[in-house]
């Protein structure tokens, strides 16, 4: 499954990265600790959170990430956004929680391989 | 090749910079990856130099990295200036933290910095001097088989 297709499937909103929607996703990590990120969160994985602050693209850009996705609405800083413009690492953008996030996205098949 | 023959760099740390926080720990994991180190060790040193990156930003004033890589190892040295730590065993254990309550709130302050950094080194030494600073010592080895 590649980015574009979670996009259209969970009606998620494109805050960056655009150009990068081809990339492949295996799985995703759920977590609001950046330490947590780093130890666990593997390459190709989509890390969904609420932090949106410009410090979780060092992490994503560093673990290699597909993307992030912003649970409960929540939108990007602007310097968010121009840094993962700048690292090319997408941000995505669901009204969903978390909880509800993932439940689609396994529903989905994006489980852990 | 011994340590004379090292490939050798040296990366500044500012305290406080949350700006340019990840930026020296992502320049140290694509050399590591130029340079041609396997995965899993370019993998395993890039999340310690980001903790200890972090750990400068987050508590010192400034501070320093010192990269040394030959084919089967790398070794960074990380120097601060900064308040040290006073009980270098507590601050090993996991889930322990001295980070602000706006520190948290951004996602920092697991209490998991040193800790990654130990679970991701084959040699680790930290010495603090309270009022001075830290000095780290982290080596990995090619072919070393830590997760």
């Amino acid at each position: 499954m590649n980015l574009a297709d979670l996009v259209e499937r969970l009606d998620l909103k494109v805050y960056a990265g655009g150009a990068e929607l081809a990339r492949p996703v295996s799985g995703g990590y759920v977590s609001d600790l950046l330490s947590d990120v780093i130890a666990h969160s593997r390459k190709d994985q989509l890390w969904i959170t609420l932090q949106i602050h410009p410090n979780v693209i060092a992490v994503a850009a560093l673990k290699e990430l597909a993307a992030i996705v912003f649970v409960n609405g929540r939108e990007p800083a602007a310097e968010t956004a121009a840094r993962a413009d700048k690292e090319r690492i997408p941000l995505c953008g669901t009204p969903l929680s978390a909880y509800e996030f993932v439940g689609r996205a396994y529903g989905l098949g994006l489980a852990e391989k | 090749m011994n340590e004379e023959n090292a490939y050798q760099q040296e990366f500044q740390v500012k305290g406080g910079d949350f700006t340019r926080a990840g930026e020296v720990s992502c320049e140290i994991k694509n050399l590591l990856k130029e340079l041609g180190l396997s995965a899993p060790i370019v993998r395993r040193a890039a999340i310690a130099a980001y903790e200890a990156e972090m750990n400068i930003i987050m508590y010192a004033w400034q501070g320093r990295l010192d990269l040394s890589v030959t084919p089967d190892r790398v070794r960074i040295v990380v120097e601060d200036k900064g308040p040290g730590i006073q009980d270098v065993e507590l601050a090993l254990s996991e889930g322990y933290s001295t980070a602000t309550p706006e520190m948290r709130e951004l996602g920092f302050g697991a209490g998991m910095g040193l800790p990654n950094i130990k679970k991701n080194t084959d040699d680790f030494r930290i010495v603090s001097e309270v009022g001075r600073g830290t000095r780290l010592e982290m080596t990995f080895l090619g072919n070393g088989h830590k997760p």
